[in-house]
Order: structure tokens, then sequence, then C-alpha cells
């Protein structure tokens, strides 16, 4: 097991990230609403950086009481990261697909210690 | 517990440049692990984007007139233009970073067009020794109302790729875009054009509204049996299709658009007995996947057995002669269940009709893992779906001569 530096905190803000290389492969490193989140950086689908792409909140179709569609909305609580060759998109908190609940990303954990983010191999 | 810092320092991404090959570094990873280096791949059908090089290529039109309103509408996209464009969403609201960021692709000054570049970038990085180079928006050209657009249009950007990047770039080849809605045109085009270096037969676009069994285009079909030339049928969607319209997601119309167009040409083509008329004229049906063609040969087939009437040019079974055309492998279908895979590529005579395609760049791009990982292929049969199959069919050199990075 190793610790792997990430950046020192004050560099690291919110809505920020990084890639690191660990001995395997690569981690991606999120830091989104005040927590860090770190996954493999291979796509469950074809192996993209998955990690590398844009944030983008579940989107919801809005159903009325009576049934009909309303629309659609971005939920803001939910936020996914987008892998950029297709758009497969994971779960910020859990790494889990949205479109293949059986398939999630590898997650690491992340520490602070002494003003420096690592995250865990 | 040990603290480091491996291979390089962390990097952030800021959504500021791009590039080809390091954007599929994973994929030149996957090539490497998996030997592409050793054998040939071929990828039938990627694209580059000829709106890029419009300027280029309207100077080849050869009407004074239509190049003038070529040019001259050329500003004004999005609104009243010669070309117009498709509503559609490849981009997946921006969730496709190489699409926006494409333009930032940075490229050595070589003489040769840039689009011969970035090309062998990723060929190199996915593993790709040869591809046949397609168009973007000209994928919706046989729907333009004005024929005659789109045969200025097919003359111009043939005659500008054969040029200015065929002329360049062996690893580059290329199927003609055949301006179908005028037989006479077409015929003319693989007239003019079939003997051109790096030109590996000719391509209908599939969205249009003729029959391919037409009598006016049989002496285009004897030419191309005549000069070893396929023909081959690239599969789009058309939104403003009458029956297409009714969907209301762009994932809705692509999934359904890019199968019908190709499933009504098919049935016309085996119903109508071509491939009885011509019977060494090689065929290929790209970009539909697999399932389209497996459901298709079991609905005519068994149609086919009460109504022998209906199509008494055939002499056999539907299905047995869809199973000696060619069917390009992407957007490939990867059902959880193997088995089913399995089924259809036994249903379509994979190992000597499959032949591999990415797509690339666009949305849906395969790698060739999506073939070289199925547990239920031996090495042999995906070597001949990667590259095999489609050298037979283009009359490929057989030696594998990309070269994938090599990365730590």
């Amino acid at each position: 097991m190793a610790e792997i530096f990430v950046a020192h905190v004050a560099d690291l803000k919110d809505g920020d990230r990084r890639i690191v290389r660990a001995a395997r492969h690569e981690i991606g490193v999120f830091r989104h609403a005040g927590a860090y989140y770190a996954y493999a950086n291979m796509c469950a689908h074809l192996g993209g950086p998955a990690c590398e792409g844009l944030l983008f909140p579940q989107v919801v179709d809005v159903i009325a009481e009576d049934r009909t569609y309303q629309g659609q909305v971005f939920d803001e609580s939910r936020m996914h990261f987008v892998c950029p060759w297709h758009g497969w998109e994971y779960d910020m908190k859990t790494g889990v697909s949205a479109g293949d609940p059986k398939k999630r990303l590898r997650k690491y954990e992340v520490v602070e210690r002494g003003g420096d983010v690592y995250v865990i191999e | 517990m040990t603290s480091h810092t491996p291979g390089g320092a962390p990097r952030d991404i800021k959504f500021d440049e791009f590039h080809s090959g390091t954007s599929l570094k994973n994929a030149s990873i996957a090539a490497r692990k998996r030997n592409y280096q050793d054998f040939l791949i071929v990828d039938v059908d990627a694209h580059h984007y000829e709106s890029e090089s419009y300027a280029e290529v309207f100077s080849y039109i050869e009407s004074p007139v239509i190049r003038r309103h070529a040019t001259e509408s050329a500003s004004r996209g999005g609104r009243s233009s010669m070309l117009g464009g498709s509503v559609g969403d490849q981009g997946l609201g921006g969730r496709i970073t190489r699409h926006w960021l494409r333009g930032k692709e940075k490229v050595a000054d070589t003489g040769k067009h840039r689009d011969i570049s970035t090309t062998l970038r990723w060929m190199d990085a996915i593993g790709v020794d040869y591809c046949c180079l397609f168009p973007t928006p000209m994928l919706f050209l046989g729907t333009h109302p004005q024929p005659e657009i789109e045969v200025a249009m097919a003359r111009a950007y043939n005659r500008w790729l054969c040029e200015r990047v065929l002329a360049h770039e062996k690893r580059v080849i290329s199927m003609l875009y055949l301006p179908f809605n005028d037989p006479e045109a077409t015929y003319r085009m693989v007239k003019d054009f079939g003997d051109k270096p790096g030109v590996v037969g000719f391509m209908v676009t599939a969205p249009r509204y003729k029959p391919v069994h037409d009598n006016a285009y049989m002496k285009t079909y004897r030419l191309l049996e005549e000069m070893g030339k396929p023909i081959s049928f690239h599969a789009a969607y058309n939104w403003n299709d009458q029956s297409l319209a009714l969907t209301n997601r762009f994932i809705s119309v692509h999934a359904l658009g890019f199968m019908w167009f190709n499933m009504v040409h098919m049935t016309n083509w085996v119903v109508n007995g071509l491939p009885e008329r011509f019977p060494k004229l090689k065929v290929m049906w790209i970009e539909s996947g697999l399932t389209w063609a497996y459901s298709l040969m079991q609905r005519l087939d068994h149609s086919y057995k009460m109504r022998t009437s209906d199509c008494p040019s055939l002499k056999r079974k539907p299905s047995e002669y869809m199973r000696e055309m060619y069917f390009s492998t992407q957007p490939m279908e990867l059902p959880d269940d193997p088995s089913i895979l399995e089924a259809t590529f036994k249903m379509l005579n994979a190992e000597t009709q499959l032949v591999w395609s990415s797509d690339y760049p666009h949305w849906d791009f395969d790698l060739p893992q999506v073939i070289y990982d199925q547990p239920f292929l031996n090495e042999r049969s995906k070597r001949n779906i990667l590259g095999g199959n489609a050298a037979r069919f283009f009359g490929l050199d057989t030696k594998p001569v990309k070269n994938i990075p090599v990365y730590e």
C-alpha cells in the first residue's frame, strides 16, 4: 500500500481534480462539494480515461402528478463525471455507472495530511 | 505505508488542448498489450470532418454558379445556406469533449493536409494499419432537395479527397461518395474516379428515397462488377423522415435510423434479385451494427418460404445471399449474455464476412478489442475480422505498417 501525493490542500479547490500515476494505472482524484473522491482512470466500457471528462449532474425527466411529462432538469445533488470517449457517466460519490449499475470504477481512499492530499493505492 | 509520486507530477485537466494520440493513450496501452503490432488491422469505416476544409472543397466545384453559391453561403451556417445541416446531438450535450476540443489540436506543417496528420495519429494510437475514410456532414447530403447540389458536392469532395489526401497517404483509403439521386452522375462518378489511387470502392449514404433496384442503377452496378470495385451502403438517420420524426430523443432516432434505411435497401437488394444479376459485385453494409441483419435474415427467410412468387429471381433463401455480403461491426452491440453475440456472429458468417470498423472520431466509436476480447473467437477469427477479411475485400497488402505508441 502506498500514499501518492495529489496536491497541496490549498491548490485543490472545489470542482478541481488531478490525475496521478499509480503503480499500474492512473487514478483520478476529484474535490467535489467539500469531499474527495478517487477512482481508477479507466472506463468500464472500453477503457477510456473516465476521470478526464466533464462533470454533469444527473438529468431528470419531470413527471407531474397526472403522469404528464413536463420537461427535464438537472439534479445538482447527483453529480456525475463523464468519460470523454463515449459519454459513460459515473456517480461522483460511488463510481457506479449510470447506464449499467453492475459496472463501477475501482474506488480509492483519499487522505489529508500535513496540508497535502494523498490517494492511497 | 510509503509516500511517493510515481511517473511524474499529478496532471490537471483544463479542457484547453487536444491531441488525438494522447487522448487515446489508454487505447494504445491496450493495443500493445494485445500485440496488435504483429498483425493487420483495417478500419473499414472512419471519418473526418470535411466541413473544416469546405473552403478548399468548394474550390473544386465544377459549376461556377454553384461554386459561387457555395462560397457565398459558407458563412451563413445555421441560416439559409446551400448545404444546410442536420438536427442532432452526436456530442451528447458537450460530454464528448473531443468534438469541441478537436480544433485545438496542433500538427506540424508536413506539407500534407492536416487531416492526414490527425488521422494517422489516431490510427496508430488504436492500432489501425489502413482506414477507409468517409466524410461526416455529407452523410446527410442524400436528403438534399436539389440533386444537382448533391452531384456538385460529391464530385468536388471526391476530387479534393483524391488529390489532397489519398494521393499523399497510402494508409488512408476511401470508398467514394456516389450522388445516388442522379443515376447518370452516379455512373459517371465510377467511370471518372474508379481508377484513382486509394479509391477502393464506392459508397451510397443510406438516408435517401430512391430504391436501389431502380433500373437506372443497373449499368453502374455492372460497371462496378466489371471493375472489381465494391459498393457499400453507409447508414445514417433522417430525423425528418415521416416515421423517424415520431421519435423525440437522439438515442431513438440514432438507434432506429442507422438500421432503418439499410434494412430497406437490403430488403430491396435481395428481393429484387440483385445478387443473382451481379453475382461478382461485392457489397458491404456499414454502421448499422449487427442485430439488424440477424433479424432481417430470419424475417425474410420466414416470408420467402411462403411467397417465392414475390421474388422469383431468387434461387436460394434471402439469408444465403446476405451471408455472402460484408458487414461492418460498429456500433457493435454487446449483450450481457455473450452467447447471443456468438449466435449473431454465426448467423452472419463472421469468420469471412465480418469486417471491423471504428467510426472514429464519432461519438460511439469502437476499438479493436470489441472483437479481440471475445472469448468465443479463436486467434485466426479475430485477425480475419480485424483485418484479413477487409484486406481480401479491398485487395490490400497484409503486412502491418502501423506504429503504436509505447507508454511506460
